[in-house]
């Protein structure tokens, strides 16, 4: 224990050193250093103090990244997970989330990390470095995706960023809905996360948005017993006739309409005869940042061509 | 010469398979089949079964395809892989003379979970002459850790006793299951698909699946079938076999090349299913007899009633969810196996 200690000290003074004689980053546009020492309670429960607006951050979140990046506190990032290939710019590492490495993760001497879980001792091996960790949790639903949002921008000084983005998201997400004409019947939708019929339940942020668009999701239809991520069979998926097919699975397996329509029994499907089989981004489909927005004005276009045709 | 004779005659002398025991294991399959495709998630009545089966033009067409396309594919599949899993079982069991053998003894369950992960985590959604790349490289793997720990096992014994080879499969195995967790670990993308293989699935196969094992289960039902007399001369002894003219060794690695190549092709296809291999033939034994010439035939039949059982339930327990079947036929094997041996505990392993 003793040398435990120790070795967290010197490993925080080296951190303070290198902090001290490296290139001071361009200080953020907005809110600045004045709120600083603020503490927050992670989606996890546990509360962290973050002494001093965050000037090396790590993400092992890529939506944490993603969201990092679109309240402007990319330039505070000095390293994100093997998993944030969004943006383009944010600094990718061999960095896991997975599999988090407490010594790679503090060799970049951060003052803030952001995960999505505590796996690893990641939280109890950096506090003995006194590094800060945010846990972000997967979201539930919009509404958790805004208090990250709010929470990213309180623990980077960039709660005014935080709150127009917020705000933009939900006026974007509110003329998507708006445009989506009530149809005669609820249109049925199945998320396909990969080529063995694995879903997303609504219990799920991604299971849940296409309630936002007034589609019925047929994984609803699984036990609870088969969790939140139910794998489907393809009698039921053939027998519910979607309406709209989310291939989610276009990078991991490479499926599209074809290879959908080629599945035996599936050409029956309504979706299929009609070509409302759309693949979507599997990195975007699986996050709950602020794409989400884009994911729902992909996806529109289709709902309402569906509706007026049932109309 | 006499010597030879006197030793088929005792061969002879051995138990023929009881023709009620084979009469039920038949019904029992049947039976299991019949409801196999009677239930499902998608709810299709009996009477549209029945005209389906006879006349599916006269079906509505959507319910018509679920059957054809879903339903009974993968019942067919599930009573071959079966088949195939438990006359493997019985097979390695003979030809190591070890109770504790299975079709995955030498490494071919590790082989094919590393192809296959090699295959979903590097070349996904590929194929080769028309055939996914995942299947393909599951025989592949298994084909080859099984042929590695052969050669391994040659070089240490020369084959004079088979401990030799079986550690050198469960060396190969360890070292591949290794490699396979690795590559696992570091491609966190395809962990999911992984898994869902590793696990069993009969899920996404169809009539396309059944194709492509039948002829090697086929061709290793068949050879491991005129084997199993010998399997009771091996059973006694090499020397057993020797007498008879014939080399052990030879026998051995011909049941093996069999056993196997049943053994990946239906893994290729439908994913490392446990315990099939050893519960089958030991519930066999333990209930009708220890002649080859009971167990292997009894086993293809039983094995193919529990597989589609298992995965009728596998269908059923959580629908419209899946079960993954391999933790069916564990789940309900194994208190089963356990039943079975305390009722009839006289009989020696």
């Amino acid at each position: 224990m003793q040398r435990h200690h120790i070795r967290g000290a010197v490993i925080t003074a080296l951190t303070i050193l290198l902090a001290a004689c490296g290139p001071t980053p361009s200080t953020p546009s907005t809110s600045g250093a004045a709120h600083f020492p603020v503490t927050l309670t992670g989606t996890d429960g546990v509360s962290v103090t973050i002494n001093k607006q965050p000037k090396r951050i790590v993400s092992l979140s890529a939506t944490a990244t993603e969201m990092l990046f679109a309240i402007n506190a990319g330039a505070q990032v000095v390293a994100v997970d093997d998993q944030s290939n969004y943006p383009a710019n944010a600094p990718m590492t061999k960095l896991s989330g997975f599999q988090p490495n407490i010594e790679a993760i503090a060799s970049y001497t951060p003052d803030l990390v952001v995960a999505v879980d505590d796996t690893s001792g990641l939280v109890h091996g950096l506090g003995a470095l006194s590094i800060p960790v945010l846990i972000e949790t997967a979201a539930k639903n919009v509404d958790d995706s805004y208090k990250q949002i709010e929470q990213l921008g309180e623990a980077t000084g960039h709660t005014a960023d935080a709150t127009s983005l917020k705000k933009k998201m939900a006026a974007d997400l509110a003329s998507i809905v708006a445009s989506i004409p009530k149809g005669a019947r609820q249109l049925k939708v199945y998320h396909e996360l990969d080529d063995t019929y694995y879903s997303a339940t609504s219990a799920t942020f991604i299971g849940q948005v296409y309630g936002l668009l007034g589609l019925k999701n047929i994984a609803d239809g699984a036990k609870a017993a088969a969790g939140d991520y139910p794998q489907l069979s393809a009698e039921y998926i053939v027998s519910s006739s979607p309406d709209v097919i989310v291939l989610a699975d276009t990078k991991c397996c490479h499926q599209n309409l074809a290879t959908v329509a080629a599945r035996p029994g599936w050409s029956s499907i309504a979706a299929v005869k009609t070509g409302q089989v759309i693949g979507v981004d599997d990195d975007i489909a699986s996050r709950w940042g602020p794409r989400v927005v884009d994911f729902l004005r992909a996806l529109a276009p289709h709902v309402i061509q569906l509706e007026q045709q049932a109309a | 010469m006499e010597a030879r004779v006197a030793r088929v005659a005792v061969l002879q002398g051995l138990p023929r398979l009881p023709w009620l025991w084979a009469a039920a294991g038949a019904v029992v399959l049947l039976c299991a089949m019949v409801l196999g495709v009677l239930v499902g998630p998608a709810h299709i009545g009996l009477g549209t079964v029945l005209q389906a089966l006879v006349a599916p033009s006269a079906v509505d067409p959507a319910q018509a395809s679920i059957l054809w396309s879903l339903r009974i594919p993968r019942v067919v599949l599930g009573a071959v892989v079966g088949a195939m899993l438990a006359t493997a079982g019985a097979a390695y069991q003979g030809a190591f003379r070890n109770p504790l053998a299975d079709p995955y003894l030498l490494g071919a369950a590790a082989g094919a979970n590393l192809g296959a992960t090699l295959a979903i985590a590097f070349a996904p959604g590929s194929s080769v002459i028309g055939v996914n790349v995942v299947p393909l490289a599951g025989f592949i793997g298994a084909g080859a850790a099984v042929a590695g720990a052969y050669a391994l096992g040659r070089t240490v014994t020369g084959l004079r006793n088979t401990t030799g080879l079986i550690l050198a499969g469960v060396a190969i195995a360890a070292f591949f299951n290794a490699i396979q967790t690795y590559i696992q670990q570091s491609q966190t993308n395809s962990v999911r698909q992984i898994y869902s293989w590793i696990l069993g699935r009969l899920v996404t196969a169809g009539w396309e699946g059944v194709l492509l094992v039948l002829p090697y289960v086929v061709l290793s039902v068949v050879v491991i079938l005129l084997h199993r007399r010998l399997l009771d001369a091996l059973s006694i002894g090499d020397e057993e076999v020797t007498s008879l003219g014939i080399s052990a060794r030879r026998v051995r690695l011909i049941v093996v090349i069999a056993a196997t190549l049943g053994t990946a092709a239906v893994v290729a296809i439908a994913g490392t299913i446990a315990f099939v291999g050893i519960i089958v033939p030991h519930t066999v034994r333990l209930l009708v007899g220890r002649s080859y010439r009971v167990v292997i035939p009894l086993s293809l039949l039983f094995g193919a009633a529990f597989l589609v059982l298992a995965d009728t339930a596998a269908r059923m327990v959580a629908a419209p969810a899946e079960l993954p079947i391999g933790v069916i036929t564990a789940i309900v094997g194994a208190p089963f196996f356990i039943v079975v041996m305390r009722s009839t505990r006289a009989a020696a392993l």
